[in-house]
């Protein structure tokens, strides 16, 4: 069974990564987390995204495209990242998920992924 | 499961066993909604078939077969869109097709218990889940025990079925790092069941309650459960009288079951020499100190109302409260019970019986018989229970 793990961060904790003090440990965390994570063989695949400032959205209102810069502004914690896991249930994938740093000041939301959809 | 034209014996098989059918499949299969979909058609099965062939030797045994041949059936016709999981289990199940189903049936319920009180279940749901799918409880009746309209029920506890089963929430027991907050809402599930006061409920929550404690004689709070149950159930003989209900006050303790309050304060005792209290604990001292009545002829509402106290600390709710609240207005602290009751949110209390039932007896002891009167008429409204209805009824003639 597959999960998508998507690491959600805070905007205090986005901006670590480019604060020449905090950069280290924050870039750190992260490093030994995904080596471990890819260690363990559950990985199927990931990334991680640029800051949130790089983001743009895109909608269609009344048959006109929209497009807008940044995040949704209601949006508190950033998506950061993500990785898709292989994993034998829920208990599995929140065990490798509890050790991400994005838990410690935003969370990890764990979705399983959809079936393949029937053919025909 | 409509068993309302069920012929008796179907109705009795079905209460006897389909918490433990649908928790074989559900465990077996992973789906909790599909167990009882299947335990539901091999009940209707049953009540076409029986009449006209005559009641298989093991009724039980029928069902479970019956049951897990509709379950595969329907996966079949659904193999199209199945998940991986599902699939595997169909083709283990129908590799063991010739086995034999009663032994194996064997008592899943604690198991699916645990897993409906897994933390991805929403908090709010976890004992109605519990309710239905081990006890066979439809949403309309847990809706009314939880204040919640049956239909919005309804579908939190198929949001909650899909969950588990979409999200794969495992079966398995849980570690013992994640046990005790688990087992905080199997406890409470099971005193759920038991506080429904449906005759055939409380006899599955004291089974439940004794299974729990003799899997887990190390947890104060499985301990103190089965303490809780047989101090209440202790009493239950006493509480009617030539089928009138008799309030705790005014039962003959002759009538109270000795043997099993003796053994439920045996368990109590185990249970805090463990020394991890708990609200449970906290719950059966309450209720030893109402048996006390028996060997000394009183009841100690002192430390009645200093166990609420110490109750509200750890797990303050409407009902302990209100239970203080009564406490309180026989140790003649008026004040104290009025200020506990008017604390309570009208919005909790507006349509519960208890809480009427505290303000009629707080309104009685301060001499407002106006009061008294519509409270006790306003818990009456509440009171779906015929013998407590009349027995209100009396005592509200009684001015």
């Amino acid at each position: 069974m597959q999960y998508m793990l998507m690491f959600f961060e805070t905007d205090e904790a986005l901006a670590k990564r480019e604060s020449p003090t905090e950069a280290p440990a924050y870039w750190g965390a992260w490093t030994a987390y995904v080596k471990e994570l890819r260690g363990s063989g559950a990985v199927v695949n990931g990334d991680g995204l640029l800051p949130p400032h790089t983001a743009t959205r895109v909608s269609f209102r009344e048959g006109k495209r929209v497009v807008q810069d940044g995040p949704h502004p209601d949006t508190k914690e950033h998506l950061g990242g993500y990785f898709v896991i292989e994993a034998k249930d829920l208990d599995a994938a929140l065990a490798y998920a509890a050790k991400c740093p994005a838990t410690l000041s935003g969370h990890v939301e764990i979705r399983p992924v959809m079936p393949p959809m029937p053919r025909g | 499961m409509d068993a309302s034209h069920a012929s008796p014996l179907v109705e009795r098989v079905a209460r006897e066993a389909y918490g433990r059918l649908v928790a074989s499949l559900a465990v077996r299969f992973r789906d909790i909604h599909a167990a009882e979909d299947a335990v539901g058609d091999a009940l209707r099965l049953a009540l076409e078939r029986w009449p006209t062939t005559g009641v298989p030797d093991e009724p039980i045994a029928w069902l479970s077969a019956t049951a897990k041949n509709q379950l595969l059936q329907r996966a079949r016709h659904d193999e199209v869109v199945a998940r991986e999981t599902s699939l595997h289990a169909i083709t283990a199940a129908l590799e063991e097709r010739n086995e034999r189903p009663v032994e194996e049936l064997g008592d899943e319920r604690l198991r699916l218990m645990f897993v409906c009180a897994h933390p991805a279940i929403d908090e709010s749901v976890r004992t109605a889940l519990m309710l239905q799918t081990v006890l066979g409880l439809d949403a309309e009746a847990i809706g009314r025990a939880f204040l919640v309209p049956g239909a919005t029920m309804g579908q939190r506890l198929v949001r909650a079925k899909r969950k588990i089963r979409d999200a794969a929430i495992p079966f398995e027991a849980p570690e013992a790092s994640e046990l005790a907050s688990r087992l905080h809402a199997v406890i409470e599930g099971i005193y759920a069941a038991f506080a429904t006061d449906d005759a055939s409920l409380v006899d599955e929550a004291m089974f439940l309650a004794e299974l729990l404690a003799t899997d887990l004689p190390e947890e104060p709070e499985a301990l103190a459960l089965l303490a809780l149950v047989r101090f209440r159930h202790a009493r239950r003989a006493a509480s009617r009288d030539e089928g009138r209900f008799v309030p705790l006050a005014e039962q003959d303790t002759a009538r109270w079951d000795r043997a099993s309050i003796l053994s439920a304060e045996d368990l109590l005792r185990t249970a805090a020499s463990l020394r991890r209290p708990g609200p449970f604990q906290i719950e059966a001292a309450i209720q030893s100190a109402h048996c006390q009545r028996l060997f000394t002829g009183q009841t100690p509402w002192r430390a009645i109302v200093h166990l609420y106290g110490v109750l509200a600390r750890l797990a303050p709710t409407t009902g302990s409260t209100i239970a203080e609240a009564v406490g309180r207005v026989e140790i003649g602290d008026l004040e104290g019970a009025a200020l506990l009751l008017d604390g309570l949110g009208p919005q909790h209390v507006a349509a519960y019986a208890p809480y009427w039932l505290a303000r009629a007896h707080l309104a009685d002891r301060i001499g407002d018989a106006t009061g008294r009167s519509s409270a006790l008429e306003r818990a009456i409204e509440l009171t779906s229970d015929a013998t407590l209805r009349a027995h209100l009824r009396e005592r509200l003639a009684r001015t």
